[in-house]
């Protein structure tokens, strides 16, 4: 330790490339070639409102890092020029977690960790920018679930990095609220970008392609924050997630059809607009209720989407290839309502799963409007003989007031 | 210029911890005692807890103890004591941890014996752990041994310790034993609002007979004769933990739900534990069977789920998430995150007979 530190002080006398180089405040300076030992030591010592700032090129870690200090910044010298690899990790279940409030991460990338890449827990104020996360043998069951991974956290920030390979969601923002996620790149996860259970939330100029499915809102049982609203996600563009789903057996997001561009699962205030979606072979834009995933056995959760506001979209494309359990559904549902023509799934389509209590409210409806010539069918889940299939689009003919932009 | 600052900082704080010199971070005088807001000590020795700390034998100020069921260390042996300053006193909670006075200190040793069938033939120090409630908060630090056992230096960055010994049935075991870093005692030892705290001092894991030659016949019963325990209600309502390693102890429902609680309620509990998140709750306190796992799908287990749709599938522990978590040494999978890298078979095998008896199915 001490020989590192003065190796540490002469390196940033004499190199044009001190870490710290251009940070204001206190700044602990990491070099190639620091282990785990001195990288931990700086999380831990690093002041308040302090940075730990990685020079370029690798550092590999055999465990975990972990920060809890508030106000503090890490930094890269680039998301491609700085690689934390937990190639090699052999304890612990994220490369990194975060446990303080007013955290930055930014221009840095994570490869390979065994399990998530970057998870902060309970933070206000979550910044993440210009980062990458990278499972470098692409998308395999065995790469780590999530990429940027912040959970119960308020005022999220996720902008302008990229994420490769994740098992579940490449980027997940879960139990959170307000959240903007702008202008990423996530490409060959099983989920793109994902919103669970959250509360205002604007996903806007990302990029999501390669993956099973490219953006899922979802709200799910079973958690401390539930049933979560508020979510917009546009200016988006998001094509040919096709990427065959690769997530470990047993997990939610593996019953996500391969070829999904936007799905909805329970959510509720969302709008969707003014996105690019199109060439998926299962589905383009696919709404469901729990009723389908099954008994959320949790007598708080609302397993019906309401107040759905898709619109304006450009959508095209052909799904003729559904797959997954929700994919059959897809082709029960087509079959019934032309037996003989082509199997082509309509570019939107919802269960139809409707709450007794709430038929007919009009601020809980799914309105769909203004996506040029985007075709809808309604499954009329569970495809009982009572109540058909049918692409009657004018039950949706209408529109819910815009929801406001997130303020961070 | 700051960052300079800082870093000749940093190498004068090595240069004096490495100077052989005192740490000026002992309490005055001869006896036992940590500064409770103070900069911890670079050396063990310095704090004075024990008369002689290769045999660990504590300062006669300090008490010994145990608790029923102990958290899995990876077959490490663990030896306890506690400190209070002189005059405080320890406040009765039924349930919670009890209260410690500010400057309360926690000891904690691990060792492997050379051999687990027989303490006598030794054993080797690994680390001991303090954890003292400073004024506003709780703060720990870990001692990791020196080769010849007779002091232990600070770890602020954790470590790793190669060790062996003769396991149970005489075979060498070894491990790549962890010391965690000091975020990590934050990751156990926050059951409630993200606030660290102390897990052992608990009405329930207290009341019981000391560790074997301590002559305590009861270790709450002791603490209230020293005045060091306050407000404890009459003997005959004071809870009692179960040991989940005594078959003699309790039902199979009873043992398995202590090893739960003690194993992964100081997370999976939705006061606040590090597995909040999850929306499964493992401490003794749950009755919600979908909390508990029974049916319940995992929310984000990733490859946790070992391709298994439910955390307890009443009678089928090979299908059931939890037993393949407990199961696991892989750093992505294992359950508890933190402080193992063996399977604790004994545990599992309690946990699995306990799945196995349970009436029901999943859909």
């Amino acid at each position: 330790m001490k020989r590192a530190a003065i190796a540490l002080v002469l390196l940033g006398a004499c190199s044009s490339e001190d870490p710290c180089a251009d940070v204001t405040g206190p700044c602990i300076a990491l070099t190639e070639g620091a282990d785990a030992e001195e990288v931990q030591t700086a999380l831990i010592e690093v002041e308040p409102g302090g940075t730990v700032a990685f020079g370029k090129g690798t550092f590999e870690f055999e465990v975990d890092l972990s920060l809890d200090v508030d106000g503090v910044t890490i930094r890269g010298a680039g998301r491609d020029e700085t690689t934390l690899s937990f190639a090699n990790q052999t304890s612990g279940p994220q490369g990194m977690l975060v446990t303080a409030n007013a955290f930055t991460i930014e221009d840095i990338g994570f490869e390979d960790s065994p399990g998530d890449a970057l998870k902060v827990l309970g933070a206000d104020g979550v910044t993440m920018r210009r980062v990458r996360v990278e499972w470098t043998g692409g998308p395999m069951v065995t790469n780590g679930a999530y990429g940027l991974y912040p959970v119960q956290c308020k005022n999220v920030l996720i902008e302008d990095s990229i994420v490769l390979g994740a098992s579940d969601a490449g980027i997940y923002v879960g139990q959170s609220t307000n959240i903007v996620v702008r202008n990423n790149v996530a490409r060959n996860n099983v989920a793109g970008i994902e919103i669970e259970n959250s509360f205002q939330a604007d996903v806007t100029g990302n990029t999501a392609t390669q993956n099973t499915g490219g953006i899922l809102v979802f709200n799910l049982p079973g958690l401390q924050v539930e049933n979560g609203t508020g979510t917009r996600v546009y200016g988006n563009e998001v094509f040919e997630n096709n990427t065959p789903n690769f997530a470990p057996e047993g997990n939610i997001v593996g019953s996500v059809p391969t070829g999904t561009g936007i799905v909805l699962l329970a959510a509720h205030g969302v709008e969707i607009f003014d996105n690019d979606v199109r060439d998926h072979r299962s589905i383009n834009i696919g709404i469901i209720s729990y009723v389908p995933i099954g008994d959320p056995k949790d007598p708080s959760y609302d397993i019906y989407p309401t107040a759905i506001h898709i619109h304006d979209n450009r959508i095209s494309g052909t799904s003729d290839r559904p797959s997954g359990d929700l994919g059959l559904a897809l082709i029960a549902a087509v079959g019934q309502i032309a037996p003989n023509g082509p199997l082509v799934v309509p570019d939107i389509a919802w269960d139809g799963v409707v709450d007794p209590a709430r038929a007919g409210s009009e601020p809980d409806r799914i309105c769909i409007r203004g996506n040029g010539d985007a075709d809808f069918i309604n499954l009329a889940w569970p495809l009982e003989d009572t109540m058909l299939p049918t692409r009657e689009l004018a039950p949706h003919d209408c529109s819910h007031a815009p929801l406001p932009a997130v303020q961070l | 210029m700051t960052r300079s600052r800082a870093a000749l900082a940093t190498v004068a704080a090595a240069l004096a911890a490495c100077g052989g010199g005192e740490d000026d971070c002992a309490l005055p005088g001869d006896g036992p005692g940590v500064d409770p807001d103070g900069a911890f000590c670079e050396r063990l020795s310095s704090y004075r807890l024990f008369a002689d700390i290769a045999a660990q034998r504590p300062a006669a100020e300090l008490v010994p103890y145990e608790v029923a069921t102990p958290l899995f260390s990876d077959y490490a042996a663990k030896e306890r004591f506690l400190w209070v300053p002189p005059g405080a006193a320890l406040t009765w909670r039924d349930v919670d941890s009890f209260e410690l006075p500010v400057g309360a200190v926690l000891v904690k040793t691990f060792s492997y014996p050379r051999d687990r069938r027989d303490p006598a033939l030794g054993r080797r120090l690994l680390e001991t752990r303090l954890l003292v409630r400073g004024s506003d908060a709780w703060r720990g630090v870990s001692y990791v041994y020196d080769a010849d056992a007779r002091d232990a230096r600070r770890v602020v960055a954790g470590a790793a310790v190669d060790a062996a010994w003769l396991h149970d049935d005489g075979n060498e075991r070894t491990n790549h034993y962890a010391v965690p870093n000091q975020n990590q005692c934050k990751s156990c030892h926050a059951e409630h609002d993200d606030v660290m705290g102390a897990l052992g001092p608990k009405a329930r894991h207290l009341n019981r007979p000391g560790p074997a030659g301590s002559g305590i016949d009861n270790q709450l019963q002791a603490l209230i004769d020293r005045g060091a325990l306050a407000g404890a209600p009459p003997r005959e309502t004071w809870p009692r933990g179960i040991a989940a390693a005594d078959p003699a102890a309790g039902t199979l429902e009873e043992r398995a739900r202590a090893w739960l609680d003690v194993n992964c309620g100081a997370c999976h509990n939705p006061r606040g534990g590090m597995a909040r998140t999850s929306g499964l709750y493992l401490d003794l306190s749950q009755t919600d069977l979908a909390e508990l796992g029974v049916c319940k799908a995992p929310v984000a287990a990733g490859r946790g789920s070992g391709g298994r749709s439910f955390g307890i599938v009443p009678g089928q522990p090979d299908a059931s998430i939890l037993v393949f978590r407990i199961e696991s040494t892989e750093p992505e999978i294992r359950m508890p995150e933190l402080g193992r890298n063996l399977v604790d078979a004994e545990g599992v095998a309690l946990i699995r007979q306990w799945i196995a008896q349970l009436p029901g199915s999943c859909p």
